[in-house]
């Protein structure tokens, strides 16, 4: 499902935006807003990720969006209710990102159903490798929706393809080692690596990791079908406020 | 990867896929080196003459008299280097990570003694090293900072969430998939994704295999009880493998029960019923945890057992009852700590003192003929801080206060000289 939105969108442009916030950070009210000013702004798709107090493949910036929507009180009911009243007010697609806990806690059969209820189309479970993600796999297909992993440039190509067998959607490429949120060099091995992944998958590429600047947007177009900004978004807001968040994407895709 | 690393339905391997390689390499280098006779013989002489095993028992027969029931006897683990279980896993880690070929270690640590053991190691086989640290753990545990800071290591004080134990795993873990190339993580407890839960118990069996060897030759017999305190479950899992397939010995794992039951009032995972199964830091047992999933602050007199899980061997020995689980408050154990200390001269670490608190509820209803081991499974030296103020001791107070004086004279001493240059 995901996988013909982004082709269709790929008839009209060459590279697509996809967003990132924490559900509940700084406040639920604030999450309307930002996804509203980022739709506005004209991202294509977007991530909602439900805060977990564990979220060990994050780095600072969201490992602290994490923590401090948790500390304002946020609940797996206030961001699916979130989530529920996003999804009905703008018409790009949306995924959940969290971790397995959350999933696991709330009943892995039930949170999927859960999610086609309130129309999220897919989600990005870091901590859930194929193997141990059978059921949610399972309920994901029954449900007609999109497990999204991740391709790495650890993954070999055996594994490429063992993760190819079980995504849909898109695939997640991260462009390098560590955790979310820091600095990339975009160079030329980028180019190398991505070629790579387009040999394990006939699926569209995101490409995240410290996607920042419109040069580093820039730099993808060509190699990646979709560019993901997370930490940068959010850390714009720390700095600038909610309302500075719409004009940095606008500068991004202009 | 294959799906693996289950005891039940505990355990598993929840990882980024970043890591998926670095575990399949590193559970090749375990299985090889487990599968070869000469790992195990070259990790024996090593703890044999760089540490101290075999740690004897020791008959603690004015205990004995003092409950009038049970034998006491103490498995000492307390006597190894840095003076605790700790050293078997690392120095066990290191070899492996020798074999490897990886040229750096990073490890979390909460009471600090899993820090020292790998900054120790690190030193003595020429490692880079990085501990992190809750900066709670750090500000409750300075002379273990002390000594991983003067053997090399770059200790990193984690403020993130409860700034404890669990927090410093994650970090390691954010450390680990960025420098997994030349990096090995060395987790110090029984927890984790596969295989570090049976990977450090092995390497803890050492314990067991000579206790119950040392148990035979004194007595003629096995004990009829084995305490051993749980945090994440090592110096317990190591202890009890010895027993394992001995039926007739009763293993009893004690756990922080701080200051009793209730969410954020302790540490018992399996003791008290405030733990539900779940899947965090990469692997799945029972969560100190709110309904959603949202791990819970925990607290404990003792640093090394004030985390938010449990072994997933150790939960599994839960629900098949081959291990009972009993919790010792913060006030039974800090008394536990001192009665071992006035009668046997014994300085148990406030984590085993929860094994001896146990015991030492159960020795007088046993009979004089039966006969209890307890794992003192590292010693108090490192807790003088804490133990001095849970008893509220003058003379200590009295010290560290003209200590403090000495220190602010010789500061005021330093700024002077400064505005005077």
């Amino acid at each position: 499902m995901l996988e013909q939105y982004i082709k269709d969108r790929l008839q009209h442009k060459d590279l697509l935006l996809m967003t990132h916030i924490v559900l509940g950070y700084p406040s639920y009210d604030d999450s309307m807003r930002l996804v509203e000013s980022m739709v506005e702004a004209g991202v294509d798709l977007m991530e909602l990720q439900i805060p977990f107090s564990e979220p060990m493949a994050d780095g600072p910036v969201i490992l602290k969006a994490n923590a401090e929507a948790l500390k304002a009180g946020a609940t797996m009911d206030k961001s699916l209710a979130m989530a529920e009243k996003i999804t009905a007010a703008f018409d790009i697609p949306f995924l959940f990102m969290t971790y397995y806990n959350i999933l696991f806690k709330y009943g892995v059969e039930e949170f999927v159903g859960k999610m086609k209820d309130i129309n999220i189309k897919g989600a990005i479970i870091p901590d859930l490798t194929p193997e141990e993600g059978s059921d949610y796999l399972q309920a994901m297909q029954k449900n007609g929706l999109d497990p999204v992993h991740i391709f790495t440039p650890n993954s070999s190509m055996e594994r490429k393809q063992l993760l190819h067998q079980h995504t849909s959607g898109f695939m997640y490429t991260v462009a390098r080692k560590g955790v979310t949120g820091k600095n990339t060099q975009f160079g030329d091995e980028l180019g190398g690596y991505l070629a790579q992944c387009r040999e394990a998958t006939d699926l569209p590429l995101a490409l995240g990791f410290g996607v920042k600047t419109k040069a580093d947007y820039e730099f993808i177009r060509g190699k990646a079908d979709v560019a993901i900004i997370g930490s940068e978004a959010i850390r714009v807001m720390e700095d600038d406020g909610v309302e500075a968040v719409g004009p940095f994407i606008r500068s991004i895709l202009s | 990867m294959k799906n693996r690393g289950y005891f039940n339905q505990f355990g598993g391997a929840f990882i980024p896929e970043i890591l998926v390689p670095t575990f399949d390499q590193l559970e090749a280098a375990y299985l090889e080196a487990k599968a070869d006779p000469l790992f195990w013989q070259e990790y024996v002489d090593l703890m044999s003459t760089y540490s101290c095993r075999a740690t004897p028992i020791t008959y603690a027969e004015n205990l004995t008299k003092h409950f009038g029931g049970a034998q006491i006897y103490i498995k000492r683990e307390d006597l190894n280097h840095t003076g605790a279980h700790k050293a078997n896993n690392v120095m066990g880690q290191g070899l492996l990570t020798k074999r490897m070929g990886k040229k750096r270690v990073i490890a979390e640590t909460g009471a600090g003694q899993h820090g020292v053991a790998t900054a120790t190691m690190a030193a003595k086989f020429g490692f880079d090293c990085t501990i992190y640290m809750g900066a709670v753990d750090v500000a409750r545990q300075r002379p273990n900072v002390f000594w991983m800071e003067q053997m090399g290591a770059t200790v990193v004080p984690v403020e993130d969430g409860s700034a404890t134990l669990k927090d410093a795993i994650n970090e390691a873990f954010r450390d680990w998939v960025t420098n997994m190339d030349d990096t090995h993580y060395a987790l110090g407890t029984a927890c984790g994704p596969y295989p570090f839960p049976e990977m450090v118990s092995w390497f803890q069996s050492i314990i067991g295999t000579e206790a119950r060897e040392q148990m035979l030759e004194r007595k003629g017999r096995l004990p009829d009880r084995v305490y051993a305190c749980v945090g994440g479950g090592s110096n317990a899992m190591g202890l009890f493998s010895g027993f394992m397939d001995d039926p007739q010995v009763q293993l009893i794992g004690v756990e922080a029960g701080g200051r009793g039951t209730g969410i954020g009032e302790h540490a018992a995972r399996l003791a008290y019923d405030d733990a539900t199964i779940g899947v965090a830091q990469g692997y799945k047992t029972y969560f100190l945890q709110n309904n959603d999933g949202q791990m819970m602050d925990t607290h404990s007199v003792s640093a090394g057992l004030d985390y938010v899980g449990v072994s997933p061997i150790l939960a599994d020995l839960y629900e098949t009852q081959r291990v009972r689980f009993e919790a010792a408050s913060d006030r039974e154990v800090v008394e536990a700590m001192q009665l071992a200390v006035k009668k046997e001269g014994l300085i148990p670490a406030l984590e085993s003192s929860h094994a001896f608190a146990q015991a030492f509820k159960e020795a007088p209803s046993m009979g004089q003929d039966e006969i209890i081991l307890i794992n003192q499974s590292g010693r108090a030296d490192k807790d003088i801080f804490t133990v001095a103020d849970a008893i509220d001791d003058p003379k200590w107070r009295e010290f560290i206060i003209h200590k403090a004086d000495e220190y602010r004279a010789r500061e005021n001493q330093k700024t002077q000289q400064k505005g005077e240059e």
